[in-house]
């Protein structure tokens, strides 16, 4: 899809630098604890910590059995104990109870507890509570970012939407902050900051504090621009079907950490295969971005182009057979064995999605984006409820319906409620308290829209206070508005032409033709016109709280210079790998770079899930 | 030189004098010594022990001994190299401001100096006075020509030089004197005046006839001031000789050495004018003494009083000098100086200012709204002075009101917050928390105000502070749910009650507790006028009682299910009655029922019974789901028997669905839908001809239509 891309895309700086820095610091705080010692690691920490310090690190540095926190008594025998955690209140207190077993065993070990990213004064009070506080060291290793590939860090954060969206606990807003501070003092200055919503305004007000506390050292930037965007702006696009293949590929496997496990389906052996997905596998690399459609095509190309490559060997004399066995053969054997996973992977998936099911899926989400035929959908949605096809999925489609048509008719809102709560049982009236609060499940307000009296009001009193009425008002319910939305910022391309996925000629390409991100075009538009002007009407919509701020460090602003087309996109509260595939595809059309900064990958099923309630 | 090491003194002996006296000499010796001084053992080999060391004289026979003594148990015993027998005893002794050297006066008129390590002796000299003088210091400088002792009697100064000369200086009032790193300064009541000698450069330039570089180009200027030739011959002069470089310095070093403005000024033009004849010369030093003069000028103005030598200034450096402004509360000066030797903010101005307003609110005839209102008008936004430090100072003068007054000013909340709390203002504390965006600090303050609090206030407090109370809610959830529901209760939450009740219900064990929870999530949910979630609590209690009954009656293991698992497993048992009666009491969907009676009958494979049950009544879901749950279980047979019932719309997929091209061909052809010709088409293989033959046929005479 090279057809109209810029040559002079600029060079990504050097994210491994994110790596060696916090794998040095955990070197250090793992010395700080001389002689041997057991780790205990948070389960959602391994991954992350595998990809920065691997076991025979931890071994190098005296660490001697690696255990997971399972909140169980435990069964080390060393007398140093390390638990190397999330700043979590259970998890501080399970460590409480093993203190207090040895302490009542009459055992004498030393504990050291090592949070991550920080630590969080309520882990301390609930350590003081148990009367801990004295028998235990505590530190903070500042892992606050990951680098999953060469343009996406994660900060492995996936309770940030649930916390900060859902329950309004702020307490991460902080860590966000210092993580942009992180990359302002390794990559910045940034001469330009954009952002919208609530969160990313007190994530810039506390990275901005704390460039104000420390002093930066005058340096070269490699990262011109910022933009800050919360997940609560944008839920259409994390709740449709993704068909790009690494996002398929995260939707049917799940793409943990940057790494996948193929089962045995895929594998066609008896054990199931972890591949590392970036762009250092290459045959990954060239169809990550592409639409599914055409992943077969590329990869039979890719095939034959292999078979050329073996076949070289024909009729070659010794010397040349020596030759391409030293130079060529390792390459070809490793790319062969690519794609055979990549190839046996797509099959996988075509058999669970080509189905007539999947087809109709889309079809229904397709005409839910547009706004047609919507009782066919709501009928569709019912069966989807009614035959139990997935609870996740049927949810999904709930809220997709729900946000698209700024909440349903009292009359569905209630019997859909009341069918799926058959299908899946009653304890989902908390799943379906929590959905309304975001936002994403709601009854349509008869008459007068809240938007309107808003501005209303607005006009009537001064802007603080106006603030306060909004988040007041937008707490009662939120609306999406986005029919609005799409007409304003033309996310739904018109049906009626037809749309080569070989050949995208915008993002909406990544939801087969159907549907530009919001999250994406927003960004587009913002980088477009310098800032928010123009878009007043579609930051009201969204509900404001939008933002632009151009650098102090007027004197080194060069306009033209390479940094100044390297963006930060800092997704607060999650992306998805479409929204990724959608922002590369941007980049080569306008000659940017794009650097993803996530809160955590997330996807239709990881975001409904955090905001399940049941107690099964 | 004889050392020896002294035993503990034995009790018998009396002290003479405590603490100015180590005890080891006591035990030699038990009177008072008739002279003593300290002298820093830094500059001699005993470095690491910067002691006070004595010098003690007896009336020993043969003239004096000097005890040396750097430890109290360590004493040697040394005698003034080349001091002459007959010089007598030792009365007064003086140690130089550096330490280095040592001047002893005996009771026979003798001065002796030397260096204080007593290596060595510099001279001699008989001043011819016996009355002990009542004070004896060094006057010298760094670096210093004529190292000088000056004795003072009633009413005369003796200076004494190492080259044996005395001069003699009459006092008018009585004086005092005090030694300084550069001269001695004479305190009298009403004056101060300095002794120095004369820096080297200074008397380079002003000896008379002297042909110094410097005495040259300050020559040079005058007569360029009277617009003479001769300047240019002095000029010349020095250009000859290659040194106006050096000229210049000496002006330069000796204008810093000047007092009074007019020779200062009279140097600097001096230099100024010969560094214009000169390239690459760097303008630094002369800058820099003229500014530092400037300052030195304006310190030793009669308002301030600080008489600083340009050495003395230089050795105590400009902090030093702030910092004596400030304790001298010369505010104004201070920061004029800061500004202009353009200090960096926070090591300057800022630090001046701080001083200035922790003075300021002590101030007690003034009120606390003007207090905080000139401090503000002052100190703005000035980097480096916190207001909370400031505040913090008003509060330990018992000014809380002002201290608050001053903490609105603080920038960064974070830090009022501390110090709010303290002053017991903790809900002004808990708004500044919320404000700093530190969740953190925020924390802080709510268990402070739990711990502070009753219950009641303290929950009034959080329900205007909603970060605080979602942080608190998220707290609670964890470690004190039943705090979580006094806290809906307080704010009349109802629906929020409903939700904590539901989930306590899934704590519970027993069915009968379960159920009270659910009726307290009924009441609330009524309360919350949410009479969806109430209605939906209700049928969950009443599937839940239904549940037990079945359980009790035929063991089925329902309890906890969904409505839906529940009439699956009742019709996988064959307890259809049941299962219909659950349908008919939840107002189950006719599609739902149907489509779980459809799949359950097909899969436990009881084909008439499904039969049966198509034809109870026109099937809600249409009949092509029929065609497909039998393919799905493997009975074509069976499902070849609803393919009929379907709507004409499905029925090419339903004859599909069965495998029947032919039909669906025919289906097709009769509906003459292109679409759907084409779907069979490419359904066709290649022996399948007659069925592709007709389909081509159809749809080649539809064509020509």
């Amino acid at each position: 899809m090279a057809h109209s891309a810029r040559r002079d895309s600029p060079e990504l700086p050097d994210l491994s630098l994110l790596k060696r820095l916090v794998r040095d610091q955990l070197i250090y705080l793992l010395e700080q604890l001389p002689g041997k010692k057991d780790l205990f690691i948070d389960s959602d920490l391994m991954s992350p910590l595998d990809r920065i310090a691997n076991v025979s690190i931890l071994k190098q540095h005296e660490v001697d059995k690696l255990y997971k926190v399972e909140y169980k008594p435990i069964s080390s025998i060393s007398d140093q104990l390390c638990f190397l955690i999330r700043p979590r209140i259970p998890t501080v207190k399970w460590i409480c109870d093993v203190v207090n077993a040895d302490k009542a065993a009459g055992k004498y070990r030393r504990y050291k507890i090592i949070f991550t990213p920080q630590k969080f004064y309520a882990c301390e009070a609930v350590l003081e509570e148990q009367g801990i506080f004295g028998d235990v060291t505590t530190d903070e290793w500042a892992f606050y970012l990951l680098p999953l590939d060469d343009d996406i860090i994660s900060l492995e954060l996936p309770e940030f939407f649930r916390d900060n969206f859902l329950a309004g606990d702020q307490r991460w807003v902080r860590t966000a902050g210092s993580a942009l501070h992180l990359l302002h003092s390794l990559f910045g200055p940034f001469s330009k900051v954009y952002g919208i919503g609530r969160c990313s305004k007190m994530t810039y007000e506390s990275w901005r504090e704390q460039v104000e506390e420390g002093d930066q050292k005058p340096r070269l930037a490699e990262i011109g621009n910022v933009f800050l965007i919360d997940r609560d702006v944008d839920f259409v696009t994390p709740l449709c079907s993704q068909v790009v293949y690494e996002g398929l590929v995260d939707d049917i496997f799940r793409i943990k950490c940057g790494c996948v496990e193929f089962g045995t389906d895929v594998t066609s052996s008896e054990k199931s295969i972890k591949v590392m997905l970036n762009s250092k596998d290459k045959v990954f690399n060239e169809i990550r971005n592409e639409h599914f459609s055409n992943v077969f095509g590329f990869l039979s190309q890719k095939a034959r182009n292999l078979q050329i490559a073996y076949d070289k060997r024909q009729g070659m004399d010794i010397k040349q057979m020596k030759a391409f066995v030293s130079e060529e053969l390792k390459g070809l054997k490793q790319e062969h064995r690519l794609l055979t996973l990549h190839i046996s992977a797509s099959e996988s998936i075509m058999k669970k999605k080509t189905k007539q099911d999947f087809q109709e899926l889309l079809k229904t989400e397709h005409c839910l984006l547009e706004g047609f035929e919507i009782r066919e959908c709501v009928s569709f949605i019912e069966e989807h409820i009614n035959r139990q096809v997935s609870m996740i999925e049927s949810l999904r489609l709930l809220c997709l319906l729900s946000v698209t048509e700024n909440g349903l008719l009292p009359k569905d809102f209630r019997s859909l409620k009341a069918q799926y709560l058959q299908s899946y049982g009653a304890d989902h009236l908390l799943t379906f308290s929590n959905l309304k609060q975001l936002g994403l499940l709601v009854e349509q307000q008869p008459g007068e829209t809240l938007t309107v009296m808003e501005s209303k009001v607005g006009k009537l009193v001064n802007d603080r206070t106006a603030g306060k009425l909004t988040d007041a008002f937008s707490s009662l319910a939120k609306k999406s508005n986005f029919r609005a939305l799409s007409r304003k910022l033309n996310l739904v391309p018109k049906s009626d032409e037809e749309y080569d996925l070989r050949v995208p000629r915008d993002m909406a390409y990544i939801f087969s033709g159907a549907y530009v991100p919001l999250s994406c075009k927003l960004i587009e538009q913002v980088l477009e016109r310098d800032g928010w002007t123009g878009l007043e009407e579609v930051t009201r919509l969204i509900n404001g709280h939008e933002f632009a701020v151009t650098g102090s460090s007027g004197a080194d602003f060069k306009p033209k210079s390479d940094a100044q087309r390297i963006i930060l996109v800092m997704f607060l509260g999650g992306c998805t790998f479409s929204e990724i595939s959608a922002l590369r595809f941007l980049g080569k059309e306008k000659g940017y770079k794009f650097i993803v900064v996530t809160t955590a990958i997330t996807n239709s099923s990881r975001l409904l899930e955090a905001l399940l309630d049941n107690h099964v | 030189m004889q050392a020896f090491t002294i035993r503990p003194p034995p009790e018998s002996v009396p002290q003479v004098s405590r603490g100015s006296r180590p005890a080891g000499l006591s035990s030699l010796r038990t009177d008072r010594p008739k002279s003593w001084c300290p002298v820093d053992l830094s500059s001699t080999s005993w470095t690491t022990r910067p002691a006070l060391l004595w010098y003690d004289l007896g009336q020993v026979s043969r003239g004096t001994r000097v005890p040396h003594l750097s430890d109290p148990v360590l004493m040697c015993l040394q005698y003034p190299p080349g001091l002459s027998p007959q010089a007598g005893s030792i009365v007064s002794m003086s140690v130089s401001f550096s330490y280095k050297y040592l001047a002893l006066f005996t009771d026979t008129g003798h001065l002796w100096t030397g260096l204080s390590s007593l290596q060595e002796r510099l001279s001699e000299v008989d001043t011819k006075r016996t009355a002990r003088p009542k004070q004896m210091l060094w006057c010298r400088r760094p670096r210093a020509q004529q190292p000088s002792v000056v004795l003072m009697w009633d009413r005369l100064l003796l200076v004494v030089g190492a080259c044996n000369d005395t001069i003699q200086f009459p006092l008018e009032d009585e004086s005092v004197l005090v030694a300084e790193l550069d001269g001695v300064r004479i305190i009298g009541p009403s004056s101060q005046e300095l002794l120095q000698e004369v820096p080297v450069v200074c008397q380079d330039i002003f000896k008379i006839a002297s042909m110094a570089p410097g005495a040259l180009l300050l020559e040079a200027h005058r007569e360029y001031e009277k617009s003479s030739q001769k300047a240019d011959e002095y000029l010349r002069e020095i250009k000859e000789q290659n040194v106006l470089g050096d000229a210049v310095r000496q002006c330069v070093e000796a204008a810093a050495h000047e007092y009074d403005p007019d020779t200062q000024k009279a140097l600097m033009r001096a230099a100024s004018f010969g560094k214009c004849f000169l390239t690459e010369f760097s303008a630094e030093e002369f800058v820099t003494t003229c500014r530092e003069l400037r300052v030195l000028n304006a310190v030793r103005e009669r308002g301030v009083g600080m008489p600083l030598t340009h050495t003395q200034f230089k050795q105590m450096t400009l902090q030093v000098l702030i910092d004596r402004l400030v304790y001298r509360q010369l505010y104004p000066l201070a920061m004029e100086i800061c500004r202009y030797l353009k200090i960096p903010d926070y090591q300057g101005v800022s630090r001046v200012l701080k001083h200035w307003a922790s003075c300021k609110v002590q101030q007690k005839d003034l009120t606390d709204e003007a207090i905080a209102r000139a401090v503000c008008a002052k100190v703005g936004d000035s980097p480096g002075v916190s207001y909370s430090d400031v505040a913090a100072k008003a509060y330990e003068c018992g000014r809380t009101e002002l201290a608050i007054k001053l903490l609105d000013f603080e920038a960064r909340s974070g830090e009022q917050v501390p110090l709010l709390l303290k002053m017991k203002r903790s809900q002004l504390a808990l708004s500044k928390a919320v404000e700093s965006g530190d969740t953190d600090l925020v924390y802080t303050v709510v268990t402070y105000l739990k711990n502070e609090m009753n219950r009641g206030d303290f929950f009034m407090t959080l329900r205007n502070q909603p970060v605080a109370l979602s942080l608190y809610r998220q707290f609670c959830k964890l470690q004190e749910p039943q705090t979580l529901k006094d806290l809906y209760n307080q704010d009349d939450d109802h629906q929020e009650l409903g939700n904590f009740y539901v989930t306590a219900s899934y704590r519970e064990k027993r069915l009968e507790g379960r159920l009270s929870q659910l009726q307290g999530a009924v009441d609330e949910y009524n309360k919350a006028k949410n009479d969806f979630a109430a209605k939906a609590t209700e049928d969950e209690m009443r599937l839940l009682r239904f549940q037990r009954k079945l359980d009790d009656e035929k063991g089925a293991g329902l309890l906890g299910l969904s409505l839906q698992a529940t009439m699956e497993a009742l019709m996988s048992l064959g307890l259809h009655k049941q299962a219909e009666q659950l349908y008919r009491d939840f107002r189950v969907p006719d599609k739902r029922f149907w489509w779980l009676k459809l799949k359950s009958l097909a899969e436990k494979e009881q084909w008439e019974e499904l039969e049966k049950f198509s034809k109870s009544k026109k099937s809600p879901i249409g009949y092509l789901a029929f065609v497909e749950v039998c393919m799905k279980n493997n009975n074509r047979y069976e499902a070849k028997k609803y393919v009929s019932k379907v709507t004409p719309e499905q029925r090419v997929k339903a004859h599909l669905a069965v495998g029947d091209l032919e039909g669906a061909a025919d289906a097709a052809i009769e509906r003459r839908n292109e679409a759907e010709m084409a779907a069979v088409l490419s359904r066709c293989a290649a022996s399948d001809r007659l069925v592709v033959d007709k389909l081509n046929r159809a749809r080649a005479s539809g064509a020509k239509k």
